[in-house]
C-alpha cells in the first residue's frame, strides 16, 4: 500500500488573474508515490493548479508545502520537480539525446554518468537508437516520450504531467495511459496528472480530484468518485448518469419524478429538495408489474459490450445500459435497487432564485417598476410599487433565458455549470454578485460568458414588511 | 503555368532597376573614358582603401552595439502582451518618420560645441569635443540604424514559444543559462538578419559622417564625390564595396546554418 505521508501540501491557495478567479481555495495533500489526477473541465483552474506546484504561478494567498517545507515563492529551477508540458515544449535545436541529457548537464554530472542515465531513460520510454534524431523529425507519440523521459531522467521526486496525451489520437492515448501507469510504477515516482479526460483519469490514477470553477469538488479513489460521487456535477462529469429531481421525504425515503422510491441514504432531513444519481448500468428492466417506472424506448444504440437505451418516462429522459436490447417503441418496465440509488445535496441552495431589491424608480400610468441589479436598470412590467420599496423577489429557474448579444438585462455571465436533469437542462450561472439558476432545453458550453434576460411573469415578488416597519 | 506569368512585371522590373543598373557599374568599372578595357580605376581605388577599412571599422562597432543593445530589449518585448508589444514596437518606429537629415542634424545640434550636451558635461567639469569624430558617427549610425536590428530580433524572438523557456527553467536553468542554452540558440536567425540589416546600410551610407564626423568620411561619402567627376573610379570603388557586403553576407549565412545545426 502507498505511504501516506503527504510529499506535496496545498494549503487553501487562491489566484486571481485578470480580475478572475481561478483558484478558490484548493486544499490537496499529495501523498508520496501516488498518481494522482486533478481532473475538470477547461477553465477549472488544473492547469493553475499545477502550475503552482512547478514555480511558474506564485498564489495569491495560500501556501504550497514541499516535504512540509513553505516553497512559496522559489524559483521553478530550485524545485524538485519536473513538468511534462501540454505541447511537450521540446527544444527544436536540440536533438532527442541532448533534449533528455538538458537536466542533467545543468547538474553538471559526469558525462559518463549523464550517458548512462539518458541511455537507461531511452529503454524505459522504448526509445533505444533514437538519440540522434531531431525533435522535427518524431512523431507525436515519439515526442510525447522524449518529453516524459527528460522529466523523469532528473529524478525528481515528483512529476507534474499537463495535459500530456492531449494532441495525440485515441489509439496511442490508450497506449501511452497504461505506458504512464507502468513507467510510473517501475519508477515509484509520485505522478500529478492534469487532464479532461474522465476515462483517463479513471484508468490511471490512484486517486482522481475532481475540480470546477477553481475549487476540489471531490477527492477520492476511481472507484469512490464514481460510485458515489458528492454532487450532481461530479456525477454528471464522471461517466454517465441520469440525475433528476427529487424529494428526500424521510430517511430511506425519496421521491422521484413522483413515485416514492426506497434508498439507502439518511440525514438529508424531512421533504428536501435533493438531486438524486442513478448510474444507466443500475437500472434494471423489469416487467411492468414488478416495474417503479414504466416508459417508452426510445432508441438504441449498439456500444460493443452493451446497448445505450434512451427511455421516456412521461416527458423524462432516462439513459439505461443493458446488454439485452429492447425494441423502440417497446414498453417496458424499469427497477433500481435502493443501494443504487444516491442522493446528493444540490448545488443551487435553493430551489428558486431569491434576491432583496429596492425600487429604484416607478411609473404608475405605465404600471412598471425599475429596479437596479448590479448597476443596471432592470425594469418589471405589469407591477406597481412606489419609490423606495423593499421587495423581496423569487424568481423560479424558468424565469430567466440565455438571449442575443447587446439584449441582455444582465450582460457577461458566467456560466458554471450545465447538467441535463432528465427533462430540461439546469444551468448555474454567476454574475458579478451573484449566482443564478436557470432552467433551459438548450445545451450550453460550461465556461463561457453570455447576456441573460429576466421574465419578472414568473415571478413571485413580496414587499419585504419588517423593512417597512423599520420606516 | 499560369503561376509563373504572374512574376513576369517583377521580373522586369529588376531588370531594369537591378541587373542593368549592376551591369553599367561593372562596365564603367573595367573601362576607361574612351570605353576601352582597363584596371586602372581599381587601382585610383586603393587610394581610398584607408577609408575603406575605416567605414567597415565603423559599421562594425556601430552593429556590436547596436546588437548589445537590441538584444535584451528585444527579448523584453517579446514577453510582453500582445497588445503591448504592437504599441512598443510602433513607438520605436516613431523616430523613422522623421526625414532622415532632420534625424541626423537634430544630432548635431544635440553634439555641437556650446549645444545641450556639451554645456551639461562642461557643467560637470567634462570638456570633450562631442561632435567631429568617430564616436559622434557611431552615435548616428546607432540611433539611425538601431529599429532595423531590433524589428528581426523581435519578430523572432516573439516566435519562441514560452513553454521551451518554462521547461528549461523547470529542468534546473536559472536566467542566464536559459538565456545561453534556450534563448540565444533559437534567437541566432534573428541576429544574423539584424546584423545584416544594419552592418550593411552603415558601410555604405554617406551623410552620417559628413554632417558627424568632421573631416573623417566614409566610403559613402567618397563614392559620392569621386562618382561626381569620374565615373570610372567611382564605380570601381562602389564594386569594391558590393563583392565585400556579398562575401559579407555569404559569410553570415553559412554561418547561421551552422550555428543552427551544431548547438
Amino acid at each position: 500500500m502507498l505511504e501516506k505521508n503527504a510529499i506535496v501540501s496545498l494549503k487553501n491557495l487562491h489566484f486571481s488573474y485578470e480580475n478572475e478567479v481561478v483558484l478558490n481555495g484548493i486544499d490537496l495533500d499529495i501523498y508520496d508515490k501516488e498518481f494522482i489526477t486533478l481532473l475538470g473541465p477547461s477553465g477549472c483552474g488544473k492547469t493553475t493548479t499545477l502550475r503552482t506546484i512547478a514555480g511558474f504561478i506564485d498564489p495569491d494567498e495560500g501556501d504550497v508545502l514541499f516535504d512540509n517545507e513553505r516553497i512559496n515563492g522559489l524559483a521553478p529551477h530550485k524545485r524538485s520537480v519536473n513538468t511534462v508540458f501540454q505541447k511537450y515544449a521540446l527544444f527544436p535545436h536540440l536533438n532527442v539525446y541532448d533534449n533528455i541529457a538538458f537536466g542533467l548537464k545543468i547538474k553538471k554530472l559526469p558525462k559518463k554518468e549523464i550517458d548512462e542515465k539518458v541511455k537507461k531513460m531511452l529503454a524505459v520510454v522504448d526509445l533505444k537508437g533514437y538519440e540522434h534524431r531531431r525533435i522535427a523529425n518524431l512523431s507525436g507519440g515519439q515526442q510525447q516520450r522524449v518529453a516524459i523521459a527528460r522529466a523523469l531522467v532528473c529524478d525528481p521526486k515528483v512529476v507534474l504531467l499537463d495535459e500530456p496525451l492531449g494532441a495525440l489520437d485515441l489509439k496511442l492515448r490508450k497506449d501511452m495511459q497504461i505506458e504512464l501507469k507502468q513507467i510510473q510504477q517501475k519508477t515509484q515516482k509520485t505522478f500529478v496528472y492534469v487532464t479532461h479526460d474522465q476515462e483517463e483519469a479513471l484508468t490511471m490514477s490512484d486517486r482522481v480530484a475532481v475540480m470546477n470553477n477553481g475549487v476540489i469538488a471531490q477527492i477520492g479513489t476511481p472507484a469512490d468518485i464514481y460510485n458515489e460521487p458528492a454532487n450532481a456535477f461530479v456525477a454528471d462529469f464522471i461517466g454517465e448518469a441520469n440525475i433528476f429531481n427529487g424529494i428526500m421525504l424521510e430517511d430511506c425515503k425519496v421521491s422521484i419524478l413522483g413515485k416514492e422510491i426506497e434508498c439507502v441514504d439518511t440525514g438529508f432531513g424531512n421533504n428536501k429538495p435533493i438531486d438524486v444519481v442513478i448510474r444507466p448500468e443500475d437500472v434494471e428492466v423489469v416487467p411492468e408489474s414488478e416495474a417503479q417506472f414504466v416508459g417508452v424506448v426510445q432508441d438504441a444504440i449498439f456500444k460493443g459490450v452493451h446497448y445505450e437505451m434512451s427511455v421516456m418516462v412521461g416527458n423524462c429522459q432516462w439513459l439505461i445500459h443493458s446488454t439485452v436490447c429492447q425494441e423502440v417503441g417497446k414498453k417496458i418496465g424499469m427497477k433500481v435497487a435502493p443501494f443504487n440509488i444516491h442522493i446528493m445535496n444540490k448545488l443551487f441552495p435553493t430551489p428558486n432564485n431569491e434576491f432583496d431589491v429596492e425600487v429604484y424608480y416607478s411609473d404608475k400610468d405605465e404600471n412598471t417598476t425599475t429596479i437596479l441589479l448590479e448597476g443596471r436598470e432592470v425594469t418589471i412590467p405589469d407591477t406597481y410599487y412606489e419609490e423606495g420599496t423593499k421587495l423581496h423577489i423569487s424568481l423560479p429557474p424558468d424565469g430567466l433565458h440565455i438571449t442575443g448579444e447587446n439584449s441582455g438585462e444582465l450582460d457577461e455571465v458566467y456560466i458554471e455549470s450545465v447538467i441535463w436533469k432528465g427533462e430540461h437542462n439546469e444551468i448555474i450561472l454567476e454574475s458579478d454578485e451573484r449566482k443564478w439558476l436557470m432552467q433551459s432545453d438548450q445545451d450550453e458550453q460550461v465556461s463561457t460568458y453570455v447576456p441573460i434576460c429576466f421574465d419578472f411573469s414568473k415571478a413571485t415578488i413580496t414587499v419585504d414588511e419588517v423593512a417597512k416597519d423599520e420606516e | 503555368m499560369k503561376s509563373k506569368k504572374t512574376s513576369y512585371p517583377y521580373l522586369l522590373w529588376m531588370l531594369i532597376f537591378t541587373i542593368i543598373p549592376i551591369g553599367m557599374v561593372l562596365y564603367y568599372a573595367f573601362t576607361d573614358e574612351t570605353g576601352s578595357f582597363t584596371l586602372n580605376n581599381f587601382v585610383n581605388a586603393s587610394d581610398y582603401s584607408e577609408v575603406f577599412l575605416y567605414s567597415l571599422l565603423i559599421a562594425l562597432i556601430s552593429t556590436v552595439i547596436c546588437l548589445v543593445l537590441a538584444y535584451p530589449l528585444a527579448y523584453r518585448i517579446s514577453r510582453c502582451s500582445e497588445k503591448n508589444q504592437r504599441l512598443i514596437i510602433m513607438l520605436l518606429m516613431v523616430p523613422m518618420w522623421m526625414n532622415f537629415l532632420l534625424r541626423i542634424y537634430s544630432w548635431v545640434l544635440i553634439l555641437q560645441n556650446y549645444g545641450p550636451l556639451d554645456m551639461i558635461l562642461s557643467a560637470v567639469g567634462i570638456d570633450a569635443t562631442l561632435i567631429g569624430n568617430s564616436g559622434a558617427v557611431i552615435v548616428g549610425m546607432v540611433y539611425e540604424f538601431l529599429p532595423f536590428m531590433i524589428l528581426p530580433l523581435h519578430t523572432v524572438m516573439s516566435k519562441i514559444d514560452s513553454s521551451l523557456i518554462e521547461a528549461a527553467q523547470d529542468l534546473g536553468g536559472n536566467s542566464l543559462y536559459v538565456l545561453r542554452k534556450v534563448i540565444f540558440p533559437l534567437s541566432v536567425p534573428g541576429i544574423i538578419s539584424g546584423i545584416t540589416m544594419v552592418f550593411v546600410p552603415t558601410a555604405s551610407t554617406f551623410l552620417v559622417a559628413q554632417y558627424l564626423g568632421g573631416t573623417q568620411f566614409m566610403i559613402g561619402d567618397v563614392i559620392e564625390r569621386v562618382f561626381q567627376s569620374d565615373h570610372n573610379t567611382g564605380s570601381a570603388i562602389a564594386l569594391v564595396l558590393m563583392v565585400v557586403i556579398l562575401g559579407f553576407l555569404v559569410f553570415m549565412n553559412k554561418f547561421g546554418d551552422e550555428e543552427a545545426v551544431s548547438v
